[in-house]
């Protein structure tokens, strides 16, 4: 009796000694990373960052200033065009097509895109799009982009659809009210935060991405806000200029990842601070 | 069953005639036959799984929103089958309204949970739907305790607050039929007595079917019962009847707690 409860504080030790150190393992791979990260970013961190264009080759100084502009509308748009078709997607799913067949087939063609490689989306953009509307752009970009975030607003979005009770959708439609507006007007603003942390973390998703911009919006050396013209954005200068032999070009790829990692890192923390007490029923 | 009319004079709201229910192959109910009093209580009771929230929620056609659910047979309602393809399910449920077991308000503020239901039908202005949403809310005795707070979420209200406030929602609509699932069975008996109250008054304005599992709630508030089992209408009649002089042995041993 007294033996088998001994074994049995000693298998939880052990267990929990073991998860520990798996624990600490992947700690320490990703404090390791921000730790290079930000003692390399900030060194170099300066106000020339937002202020200068990217340099030319062997030039001294510059900054970041097209690629931060360049990325951010890129990113813009890319969430314009996913998070309305994200979120009305994921409503037909969770609302409308439970069973129908069209309905699953869209689930599968999402969770194929949900981890379809992104430079094959990259692909497909410089295929259909890059190369019939006359050369590189943002809007390729935005596209790409876009099209690797709607799967993930689709997702979430039904996902939380799916976890409102059936008797606030019953009530709903006690009342007499049509299926799209108690979509809309109700159970979709049921989920409302979690519906939102969703589209954030999609864009915090995308705006690390590198290889579906380098065949779409390609990189712009200028500064430039024209979405029709190649543009400059942090992944694609980032991935160039830490290949290059130039320090001033490393030093700065060390800055725009730093600012990466810090926005995403915002989003991620932002949202959970903001939603944490939101969502009680 | 033609011993369970209403007496004479009586005015029907509502007629069910040789109604089938089926979830998928289990028939749920079957062969129902009675007549809803018009500005009365009719309660329904009878064991767990008896259908008489399944009856309920064919009224109001509920079960539409399941496929695999289906109903046969008749509801005449104005003199038309409530059941047929061609009647708009979404005016059924304005004028047959309905609350549910659970309080389920709207995930928006008090006022705007009155106000949902009532811009559906109603085109009106800013201070007609003002008085709307007071009008509502008294009716479900519930004014007094919300009138200062209409901006705050109807989340926010205590659970029995949440059901007058359910109640009032299926009110303010101006529905003929009222249909209660158990209204009562997750709230306090404080609330519980409040939401009798309630009861009591609606019914001069209201027809009003209640589903319960609360035999003595059933006897305290209702005009007409029904008493079910296993999917089928055992006895029928008015609720003095039922639980002083029950007609069928089943009824009596119900009543009586002999089993359920």
């Amino acid at each position: 009796m007294m033996s088998l409860y001994t074994r049995r504080i000693w298998l939880n030790r052990i267990g929990i000694t073991l998860s520990m150190l798996a624990m600490s393992l992947g700690l320490i791979a990703l404090l390791w990373i921000l730790w290079t990260l930000f003692s390399r970013g900030f060194a170099v961190l300066s106000w020339d960052l937002f202020t200068q264009d990217t340099p030319a080759p062997s030039s001294e100084g510059g900054g970041l200033r097209n690629a931060i502009v360049g990325s951010g509308l890129i990113l813009l748009f890319s969430m314009l065009i996913s998070t309305p078709i994200g979120i009305l997607a994921g409503i037909y799913l969770a609302e409308f097509g439970r069973v129908s067949k069209f309905a699953s087939f869209t689930r599968f063609m999402t969770d194929i895109m949900l981890s379809a490689p992104s430079i094959v989306i990259g692909l497909f953009v410089y295929a259909l799009f890059v190369t019939t509307t006359g050369g590189f752009s943002g809007w390729a970009g935005s596209l790409a982009l876009a099209l690797i975030a709607i799967p993930v607003v689709v997702r979430t979005t039904e996902n939380m659809l799916k976890l409102v009770p059936t008797s606030l959708r019953e009530a709903a439609f006690a009342v007499g009210a049509p299926r799209w507006k108690v979509s809309l007007k109700v159970t979709l603003r049921a989920v409302k935060s979690g519906v939102v942390t969703g589209v954030l973390l999609a864009m915090a998703r995308i705006t690390g991405e590198t290889a579906p911009l380098l065949f779409t919006a390609l990189n712009n050396q200028f500064f430039s806000a024209n979405m029709a013209k190649p543009m400059a954005n942090l992944p694609v200068v980032i991935f160039q200029f830490a290949l290059s032999p130039y320090d001033n070009w490393v030093n700065l790829a060390w800055s725009g990842a730093l600012l990466i990692a810090l926005l995403v890192l915002a989003v991620n923390i932002g949202v959970r601070v903001v939603f944490r007490n939101k969502d009680k029923h | 069953m033609p011993d369970q009319a209403m007496p004479a004079g009586e005015k029907v709201a509502l007629e069910v005639r040789n109604l089938d229910f089926f979830y998928g192959d289990f028939k749920g109910l079957s062969n129902v036959n009675l007549d809803i009093a018009h500005k009365k209580v009719t309660a329904f009771i009878g064991p767990s799984g008896c259908g008489k929230s399944t009856l309920l929620r064919t009224f109001n056609r509920m079960y539409d929103l399941y496929p695999g659910q289906r109903a046969e047979g008749q509801i005449l309602f104005h003199g038309k089958n409530l059941l047929d393809r061609s009647q708009d399910v979404n005016l059924v449920r304005a004028r047959i309204g309905m609350v549910f077991q659970k309080p389920t308000p709207f995930p928006m503020t008090i006022y705007e949970n009155i106000a949902f239901g009532v811009r559906l039908y109603e085109r009106m202005s800013k201070s007609a739907m003002d008085d709307r949403v007071e009008w509502a809310l008294n009716k479900a005795a519930l004014w007094s305790e919300v009138k200062d707070k209409l901006d705050q979420s109807g989340l926010s209200l205590s659970g029995g607050q949440q059901q007058r406030l359910c109640i009032a929602r299926a009110v303010a609509v101006k529905p003929e039929i009222v249909l209660l699932d158990e209204p009562t069975s997750a709230l306090d008996p404080i609330s519980t007595a409040k939401i009798e109250e309630l009861i009591n008054e609606l019914k001069s304005d209201y027809t009003i079917a209640i589903v319960t599992h609360n035999m003595q709630q059933a006897a305290r508030i209702s005009d007409y019962t029904a008493f079910m089992y296993l999917g089928e209408l055992i006895e029928f009649n008015e609720t003095g009847t039922i639980f002083m002089r029950p007609g069928k042995k089943q009824t009596e041993d119900y009543i009586t707690g002999r089993f359920g």
